[in-house]
């Protein structure tokens, strides 16, 4: 989620800025990858320690690939509720990914950036030495869409030239979607041997990620008075609405202090503190 | 409990989501309204499941060390520390709290 990438991303030192060298990249791939690792770990046992079979977390996290989104569906799931509210929440969370699709499009799809760019043609237009995967064009489309994740596509829009950002976006996501599903997996079988999780404290990773992935999106304060009304709405439901609803009826915290056509300038410039790049951006920028 | 086709339905909206943009590439463009919409309502999910789950355990109260827990790693997060230790110190307050016996 964007908002990954504004936690993750300057925790990481990435907050150098003009061209990455392939080593930088190695490198900060590498410290992304030990962040999102614990948060694997903690998600893959959480969940079988409360209760799922281990296909669940491993199965999430191989087709669905967005950890936000597995920890939400797993939480309602593990909290009573129904599997459609667990869709539902899971759903919500990644319609991010509409916009970081159209961000990156050129970056899974350099074939055709010329609108009369055919199939035959797009293989000479690409740049000698890259380092994408020679896949035919759909399987490289397929397989570059699961990749799509905050940290593949904020690590791709940084780099300086399209054949940097299409290795960038290639070697962030393969990694990552290795290190999440190896680590997904070594939590369930941590969470199977390990009787007793809670003496680990391992019930508070979800929270304090989804605390880290959102704070750092709460410059303005409409964004504030929304968070802040949900929560509490989503709190005082919680004894007396099955689980799973309350969570959705959060969402009217939107109504609050949240208008789509305000609070803009103070996410911008505030958000520049985080020296990542402004989501603001994103759509906007289409095809550069 | 989570069957098969609720996984499969989760990745099928999350795969056409991430598709649409690629497909459409240079065709469509979200209204910058509906793309603050979609921030908007991700940013009130994560902090109403941050509140629930730290607070809430079925349809009570989880006991204290949980919530200190996440306070801690909520303060490290508001002031920037890096996402491994944020994790790492919620974890660990929280298995020191119950150590010591707070539930």
């Amino acid at each position: 989620m964007r908002i990954t990438w504004r936690t993750a991303l300057p925790a990481a030192g990435l907050r150098r800025d003009g061209g990455v060298r392939d080593g930088g990249v190695r490198r900060d791939v590498a410290l992304i990858c030990l962040a999102d690792g614990i948060v694997g770990v903690s998600f893959g046992a959480a969940a079988v320690a409360g209760g799922l079979p281990w296909w669940v977390p491993a199965a999430l996290s191989a087709l669905v690939f967005a950890g936000g989104s597995q920890i939400a569906a797993v939480g309602v799931v593990l909290a009573g509720g129904s599997p459609l509210a667990a869709v539902a929440a899971g759903a919500v969370l990644n319609t991010r990914f509409l916009p970081y699709g159209l961000a990156v499009a050129d970056v899974i799809r350099p074939d055709g950036s010329q609108p009369s760019g055919s199939q035959p043609a797009s293989q000479s237009q690409s740049p000698p030495g890259r380092r994408s995967p020679r896949l035919a064009p759909v399987a490289r489309l397929l397989a570059g869409t699961q990749l799509i994740t905050d940290e593949s596509v904020a690590f791709a829009l940084r780099q300086p030239d399209p054949a940097a950002r299409r290795r960038a976006f290639w070697t962030c996501g393969a990694t990552l979607f290795a290190v999440w599903n190896a680590t997904v997996l070594l939590g369930v079988l941590l969470g199977t041997a390990v009787s007793n999780t809670g003496a680990f404290g391992l019930d508070a990773a979800f929270p304090a990620v989804m605390l880290a992935l959102a704070l750092p999106t709460l410059t303005a304060r409409p964004a504030r008075i929304a968070a802040g009304t949900g929560a509490v709405i989503a709190v005082a439901l919680t004894p007396v609405l099955p689980a799973g609803l309350p969570l959705l009826a959060a969402l009217g915290g939107l109504a609050t202090g949240w208008r789509p056509g305000r609070g803009r300038p103070a996410r911008s410039c505030r958000s520049s503190r985080s020296a990542t790049v402004n989501p603001e951006e994103l759509p906007a920028g289409g095809n550069r | 409990m989570m069957p098969l086709t609720a996984i499969a339905a989760l990745a099928a909206l999350t795969f056409a989501m991430r598709l649409t943009g690629p497909l459409l590439r240079g065709r469509l463009t979200v209204p910058a309204a509906a793309e603050r919409l979609f921030a908007g309502a991700a940013t009130v999910l994560l902090i109403a499941l941050a509140a629930t789950s730290a607070l809430t355990e079925g349809h009570g109260f989880a006991g204290w060390a949980r919530p200190a827990g996440v306070l801690a790693g909520g303060l490290l997060a508001w002031r920037r520390a890096p996402f491994p230790l944020v994790v790492i110190v919620a974890v660990g307050v929280t298995a020191l709290l119950r150590l010591a016996g707070v539930p």
